[in-house]
């Protein structure tokens, strides 16, 4: 079907819920431990004015994050 | 007269064969996730004793303390902020190797102090799941209580204690309430001595495969490795524990290592995933069992906050207004408690020279030690405010957020949002701003970081502005309302914030390449700043500068009095003792001031001066400049200890010693012309903020980067660049001011 949806394609006040985080690096690893586990939703509250990083939502707290790093996280195809 | 019986003299009435309980010492490492309030308990915890230092075999400074329980001594360390301990940056394995006692000298902790955010419990139960994994006694503390219940979070602090089978107290740091609950519960701990039990069970595959590498390592040789090591040697690929593993046991472990890990994945239970889903199920039936959240409706306030200063136009403004602030309140409030600084000196100049007769040792006192080192102690307050300015950004949560409106600008030098505040914090000093630069993961990074940090404008280096601007910047308002001298500041910090992307982007391009770093930053909610860690920093900060100016600025103060006093020439002081009785008496201060200036030009200082005069002369610089500056490599605000020294043995009027700037404003070329043109101060401040003169700054480098090569590269680096841009503004200035 389509590609993969993940946390980089959602645009501010947008949300989601995790599938599942790719890789399995210090950064994946981070990640994970931070929360970002799957189920779990995800906001994106707003981008930086540059563009990126974008500030996101996670178990009731904020952190801020590359579009490439957000791409890592995977999110479950259709809300349900 | 009915007076209660002080405890210790009421001991004295206890029979002789009572045991008497011996006092203890134990030692208590706090721990916990960034922005947890976990320095404002640790503030609380210890108060006034505390300050910052080694841990007992730990080379890097952490803030320790102490307290007291009934007759027993507890020794606190406050650990580096971690979100878990699966270490991946240098800070969060000096967390790890304290709670296990691992290295030459370091005391295993007698029991653990976990600060738990009760707002973010969950997140923060991750981290305390692992300190309950380390045999060691563990007490958690409760912080953010009021803040989880006005976001709708009730929690049952009884059945969480039940559950995790540890004492949890919950605090309030600024009200002081619980403090007394915590301190019996650490006593208790300690003097009981019982591991918690474990409550994360991995799948049985993960502890087969801990089981066969624990197999590699000596079971009783000198340093057994404990089974946590082996765990997070198996969980975190890459990691810190692997390195260093391999590095004492050979290779073979990191081969061994990530063939288990091939085994797990390809069983469906991979690492790091296989670790977390564990921790976090048995969270998920923790918070589930005993937290209640009702939504909340409304926007809290760091959301309204963070709509503005977060903002694309109003966000930039509040950044650069939060900047100009820090810099304005830097020259107008400090000022007033300088000038009484300043007039004490000076008093105290006045007194002691009245007392002393005339002689080297006189001299000395005026001219070396008050004209030299007194003269640094002026700059006290306005270190002092700069920290206060910088702990307060810190501690009220906008640094994270300048750390995430600048990782666009960074990540085009190569670096991220995270070398952010490392490098503002060398705005305060380098020293710190390089220790902080620990807890950036990735190590080019990291090291890219480090090598730029000494060129922000620190504050060491803001005397040596002060008094350049206030003697030769004119105090005129452009346009009425920019004062020129705080422009010309700006501007001087400005350089290094040029030069410093520069730096690291050749860095990134050359020596240090390597694939895009990742960014990844908490923003925590934002909260008034605590007064007493603000406090405690401004304190501490201060101090250092202090006890700098009585040991190293003292040394070499009274080493250029020395170099400039001798050797005296007697044939000299008897030509003038000739000429000024035969001259009338309104000559006689201008033969003493020549005759002071023949004996410096003719000093050991003087004499050097000359030789190095070719060099310094490109810059526009007398002998005079050159050897204060020379002089001025351990530690740069050295300068003005020296050049007051030097001058003031220069113009033979010590007893009426006027200020800096004025003697400064009056040196002359021996053809007339006034030594400090505008072009030549601007060359002296351009060096100044540009060359690394400091000694602490290389010696922190050497022990982070674990090599001298990285301190003799920024050596060579900054003061190459300091000489040619010293150069380059002395030549065109000359030409533009046509002086």
């Amino acid at each position: 079907m389509s590609t993969e949806r993940t946390l980089a394609d959602l645009a501010p006040s947008e949300q989601g819920r995790i599938r599942t985080v790719v890789g399995t690096d210090g950064l994946t690893q981070r990640l994970w431990e931070l929360g970002f586990t799957p189920g779990q939703r995800v906001d994106v509250v707003r981008f930086a004015p540059l563009g990126d990083p974008i500030q996101v939502r996670v178990r009731g707290f904020d952190v801020a994050l590359r579009r490439n790093e957000a791409r890592r996280i995977l999110l479950e195809s259709e809300e349900a | 007269m009915n007076r209660p019986i002080a405890s210790g003299a009421g001991r004295a009435f206890l029979p002789p064969d009572a045991p008497a309980r011996p006092a203890k010492e134990f030692v208590v490492a706090v721990i916990g996730n960034p922005n947890t309030g976990k320095t404002t308990l640790f503030n609380a915890l210890t108060g006034l004793t505390q300050h910052t230092g080694n841990y007992p075999g730990v080379t890097v400074e952490s803030a320790l303390g102490e307290f007291r329980v009934g007759q027993h001594r507890f020794h606190a360390v406050d650990l580096p902020g971690s979100y878990s301990l699966a270490p991946r940056a240098p800070d969060e394995m000096v967390a790890v190797r304290v709670l296990l006692g691992r290295g030459i000298g370091i005391v295993k902790p007698d029991v653990v102090l976990c600060v738990l955010d009760a707002s973010h419990l969950d997140r923060n139960l991750y981290l305390l799941t692992q300190v309950l994994e380390l045999g060691l006694p563990v007490v958690v503390a409760l912080t953010m209580m009021d803040l989880a219940q006005r976001d709708g979070i009730v929690i049952d602090t009884d059945a969480i204690e039940q559950k995790l089978g540890v004492p949890v107290v919950a605090v309030h740091s600024t009200r002081r309430t619980g403090f007394d609950r915590l301190r019996q519960m650490l006593l208790r701990a300690a003097q009981e001595r019982r591991a918690p039990r474990r409550h994360v069970g991995f799948p049985p595959g993960f502890d087969r495969e801990v089981d066969s590498l624990q197999q590699l390592f000596p079971q009783n040789g000198q340093s057994p490795v404990p089974r946590f090591l082996v765990e997070r040697l198996l969980a975190d690929a890459g990691g810190f524990v692997e390195d260093e593993l391999s590095q004492e046991h050979g290779e073979s472990v990191r081969a061994a290592a990530v063939a288990a890990r091939a085994r797990l994945a390809s069983a469906g239970t991979p690492v790091p995933q296989v670790e977390v889903d564990a921790r976090y199920r048995w969270i998920g039936g923790v918070v589930d069992d005993h937290v209640r959240r009702s939504q909340r409706t409304d926007v809290s306030w760091t959301d309204r906050i963070d709509a503005v200063v977060t903002h694309k136009l109003w966000g930039t403004v509040v950044f650069l207004v939060a900047m100009a602030v820090t810099f304005q309140a830097i020259f107008a409030w400090a000022a007033p408690v300088m000038d009484l600084i300043d007039g004490a000196v000076q008093q105290v100049a006045t007194w002691i020279g009245a007392l002393m007769s005339e002689g080297p040792l006189r001299s000395m006192v005026l001219d070396g030690v008050i004209g030299g080192a007194g003269a640094v102690l002026v700059f006290v307050p306005q270190i002092a405010v700069l920290f206060a300015l910088i702990t307060v950004l810190e501690d009220s949560g906008y640094m994270a957020r300048a750390a995430f409106l600048m990782d666009r600008i960074m990540s085009g030098f190569g670096l991220s949002g995270r070398s952010f505040i490392p490098l503002l914090s060398s705005f305060a000093c380098a020293v710190p701003g390089i220790m902080s630069a620990r807890a950036i993961e990735n190590r080019r990074d990291r090291l890219v970081t480090i090598l730029i940090a000494p060129l922000m404008s620190c504050s060491a280096r803001l005397p040596v502005y002060v008094l350049f601007i206030s003697a030769f910047v004119p105090a005129y308002a452009v346009g009425g309302v920019i004062g020129l001298q705080g422009l010309t500041l700006f501007g001087l910090y400005m350089i290094g914030l040029i030069v410093a992307p520069l730096v690291a982007l050749v860095l990134k391009r050359t020596a240090l390449r390597g694939p895009a770093v990742p960014f990844l930053l908490e923003l925590p909610p934002y909260k008034i700043p605590s007064w007493r860690v603000v406090f405690f920093r401004m304190y501490d900060r201060s101090w250092a500068f202090i006890r700098r100016a009585g040991t190293i600025i003292l040394a070499t103060a009274i080493l250029i009095w020395a170099l400039s006093y001798y050797p005296r020439s007697a044939d000299l002081t008897a030509k003038y003792e000739t000429l000024k009785a035969q001259a009338p008496a309104a000559e006689v201060s201008r033969l003493e001031a020549e005759e002071a200036g023949e004996q410096l030009r003719g000093s050991y200082l003087g004499q050097m001066g000359q030789a190095v005069e070719p060099i310094v002369k490109p810059l526009g610089w007398d002998w005079k400049i050159g050897m204060a500056a020379i002089a001025s490599f351990p530690a740069r605000e050295v300068v003005i200890a020296a050049l007051g020294t030097i001058y003031n043995l220069g113009s033979g009027e010590s007893e009426t010693s006027s200020e800096l700037r004025d003697v400064m404003r009056a040196q002359r070329w021996p053809d007339g012309r006034p030594v400090y043109t505008p072009a030549v101060a601007l060359s002296v401040m351009v060096f100044f903020a540009l060359c690394c003169q400091c000694a602490a700054t290389l010696a922190t480098m050497k022990r982070e980067t674990g090599s001298w090569r990285y301190p003799a590269i920024t050596f060579v680096y900054m003061t190459t660049l300091a000489y040619v841009a010293a150069f380059v503004v002395y030549q065109l200035g000359s030409r533009m001011f046509g002086a």
